[in-house]
């Protein structure tokens, strides 16, 4: 393969990855991973491992836990900062409601995953981060395939998509005044099959929750939710055995699942390369308005 | 056909003035090539028949923000990716508005081709020539111009051939190597992945077919080696106690375990021990690896320092000439002290002086003026605090380019070109 001196494209996405987490290493003081559990922070923290062996990762994983978080969710973050020996930093979206900082959504609609910005603008504050790295992804939604991979935020965590930095090259511009922070984003070029063909690849574990499983579900406005006690039942709502896995996992009240038998890696990257759905397509936060996304980004959100 | 493009990618990115098609090429190109996703139709096609649109308005899929929706412009550059059975492509679709030209090069600073598009109607406006000499100055060596609307100009040749020849005549001046013209309709969808039937004397491929088949791996440079460090790894661990580890991105050349190598500026040998990629030792390493490198000496080398080999080394520079595109809202001001970043390292500097600034449209020098505000390209000459390990941008990138930030606002400013 290296014969003539070409990498494949995983590879020369592998370089670039861990290109953009060693500067954010070098360049900033108090960088932090966000790490929400899913498929994408578990490969950033995989590039990261790769990035500073044999060194351990020299930041710490922080966790914005809604308190609706899948079970395998915390138990697999737990297993996994200890095995790499990072530290983790959790901070509660419980804490910050029984704080009074924000109020708790009601209604059909009811979700914390907005709540989750205030939570996670504190955590970012009280930990004085100045760099927050996040596994998002370009291909993912209309209003991300705009962003950099160091990204600014004000000093109220906002950012503002009208004025971004110029990025030449790969040459990033850290610099920043006290109180503003960065967001940093190293799988920027990665789509959702680059992801799972890499996972596959590098033999990456993941949550069970990814692969096929029977659970009780709930189908809701055509979106299929795991039925859990954080999810209310509405009207002629009864919960059924289905055979599903999830494409992102997120709060467990917004997070849709997908009818699948996929129930290994090779069956998955199969399943995602013939798929005619983006992976957020099951995602209702995203379908409250045409720029949700943005909305939800220009005040901070991951 | 060759295989040899099989799993490589495409970086490459659009160009153009404002309105001559650029987002919805993208939008045309990523629907014909079937690499839109259902719930991304259903959106961009509510989102058309809410401005009261009759067909799908194709530049919705890229043009993203909420005020590029409202103006029907495009502000900052959208990356898209897709993928044919021959070959990975990731797209940068660019603002063509002279407002917004920073973004248009950070779009194609990181690309190996350009399409540039051109309204037949209109030929080459100002922007045609920006933005194709911003690509020149980027090197970018391959470029396709597409002769785009040409279903307003009745698929006429005369039209095609007018502009082709205006812009064969303009980059005779610019320095790159492989262009290639097409006629399209970017709304209509000729010659974009299907054959156009209405141009049946044009005798070329469809631009698809050409972004399948060109070749661009030998633009990169595999003779000078240059490793700029990034990072140094020290675990202190129990297992590793006395590793240390230079990280980073081979720059240009090929490393191999046991060559003899410089470390710079300090000037002192050593030899390559090993090479890792993540835990895993290789023989090798050649760009754009990410590499972690130990030495057999005990040397102590830090971030901004460059492994070389002794025979070919970089210039070492604090007067430097170079070209710099100026991106700054506010212009050039010879009395603040710019940082350069270059390479991994930052440093201070002065503008000497400003040696000329270049007419866009007809690439003279212009000596007389000596203002540089924003989306001027000047030849500057500057001076470093302390001296940059730099080689010709022509003959590499990374080694070749910086940009300067405003050390008051933090911003940067401009890209600069050593030359
Ligand atoms: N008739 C015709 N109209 C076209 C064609 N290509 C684009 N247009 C129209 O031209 C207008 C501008 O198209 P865009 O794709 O937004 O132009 P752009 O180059 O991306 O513009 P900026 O990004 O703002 O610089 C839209 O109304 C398109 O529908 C074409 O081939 N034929
Ligand atoms: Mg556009």
């Amino acid at each position: 393969m290296t014969q003539d001196y070409q990498l494949d494209h995983l590879d020369e996405l592998e370089a670039e990855s861990m290109f953009v987490l060693r500067e954010v290493a070098a360049q900033f003081e108090r960088p932090a991973i966000l790490f929400s559990g899913g498929k994408d922070s578990i490969v950033v923290t995989h590039l990261a491992a790769k990035a500073f062996a044999p060194a351990r990762i020299p930041m710490p994983l922080v966790h914005i836990d809604t308190g609706h978080n899948f079970l395998e969710t915390l138990e697999f973050r737990d297993a996994l900062a200890e095995r790499l020996g990072v530290q983790l930093v959790v901070g509660s979206v419980q804490a910050t409601i029984d704080a009074g900082r924000v109020r708790e959504e009601t209604g059909a609609q009811a979700s914390r995953n907005r709540l989750q910005t205030t939570t996670l603008l504190d955590t970012i504050e009280e930990g004085k981060y100045d760099a927050c790295i996040g596994g998002a992804r370009r291909d993912e939604e209309k209003a991300r395939a705009k962003e950099r991979f160091f990204s600014h935020r004000d000093d109220f965590g906002q950012w503002d998509p009208k004025h971004q930095r110029p990025e030449l090259w790969n040459l990033f511009n850290g610099n920043h005044m006290p109180g503003e922070h960065f967001r940093v984003f190293p799988l920027n070029n990665w789509t959702e099959l680059d992801i799972w063909n890499y996972i596959t690849r590098e033999k990456i574990a993941l949550p069970s929750l990814y692969f096929a499983h029977d659970r009780k579900c709930v189908v809701r406005d055509g979106v299929i939710l795991a039925h859990s006690e954080h999810l209310p039942h509405r009207d002629g709502e009864t919960p059924e055995m289905m055979r599903v896995r999830f494409r992102t996992l997120g709060d467990l009240t917004i997070t849709g699942a997908i009818a699948s038998d996929a129930d290994t890696l090779e069956k998955i990257t199969a399943e995602v390369a013939a798929t005619r759905i983006t992976e957020r397509g099951g995602r209702v936060d995203d379908k409250r308005s045409e720029t949700s996304m943005e909305d939800r980004k220009k005040e901070g959100y991951f | 056909m060759s295989t040899t493009n099989q799993n490589s990618l495409l970086r490459f990115t659009t160009a153009g003035s404002v309105d001559d098609g650029k987002s919805t090429l993208i939008g045309r190109l990523l629907y014909d090539s079937k690499s839109i996703f259902e719930d991304q139709l259903e959106a961009v096609e509510n989102s058309s028949r809410k401005k009261g649109l009759e067909n799908a308005d194709l530049s919705l899929l890229t043009d993203g923000l909420r005020a590029e929706r409202e103006q029907g412009i495009t502000i900052d550059v959208a990356y898209r990716y897709f993928a044919t059975p021959r070959r990975k492509f990731i797209i940068a679709d660019t603002p063509g508005h002279v407002q917004y030209t920073r973004n248009m090069v950070t779009g194609a600073s990181t690309a190996d081709l350009a399409i540039i598009l051109i309204d037949a109607r209109h030929g080459l406006v100002e922007q045609t020539h920006r933005h194709s000499f911003i690509a020149s100055l980027l090197g970018i060596k391959h470029l396709v111009v597409c002769v785009n609307k040409m279903d307003l100009v009745d698929f006429n040749e005369d039209a095609y051939q007018t502009i082709t020849s205006a812009f064969r005549n303009f980059s005779s001046r610019l320095d790159i190597p492989d262009i290639k013209f097409i006629p399209i309709s970017a709304l209509l969808g000729d010659n974009v992945v299907e054959a156009s039937a209405k141009m049946p004397w044009y005798e070329g491929g469809t631009l698809l077919s050409h972004l399948e088949e060109v070749h661009v791996g030998s633009d990169r440079n595999l003779q000078d080696c240059r490793f700029p460090i990034q990072y140094v790894i020290r675990p202190q661990t129990d297992e590793a106690r006395d590793f240390r580890g230079y990280a980073g991105r081979i720059a240009s050349g090929v490393f191999k375990v046991g060559d003899e190598v410089v470390a710079l500026p300090s000037g002192m040998q050593s030899s390559v021990k090993e090479i890792f990629v993540g835990a895993d030792a290789v023989e090798r390493a050649f760009p754009p690896q990410s590499v972690t490198i130990t030495l057999e000496s005990d040397i102590d080398l830090s971030r901004g320092d460059m492994l070389v080999r002794e025979n070919n080394q970089p210039q070492s520079l604090q007067e430097i000439d170079a070209q710099l595109c100026w991106m700054g809202e506010e212009g050039l001001n010879p009395g603040v002290r710019y940082i350069v970043r270059h390479g991994t390292t930052e440093v201070k500097s002065m503008i000497r002086e400003v040696l000329y600034k270049v007419d866009i449209n007809t690439l003279h020098r212009n000596e007389d003026d000596k203002q540089v505000g924003m989306n001027d390209i000047a030849r500057v000459r500057l001076r470093t605090a302390s001296p940059l390990l730099a080689d010709d941008y022509r003959r590499n990138r990374t080694t070749g380019s910086f940009i300067l930030i405003d050390p008051g606002t933090n911003l940067t400013v401009a890209a600069g070109f050593v030359s």
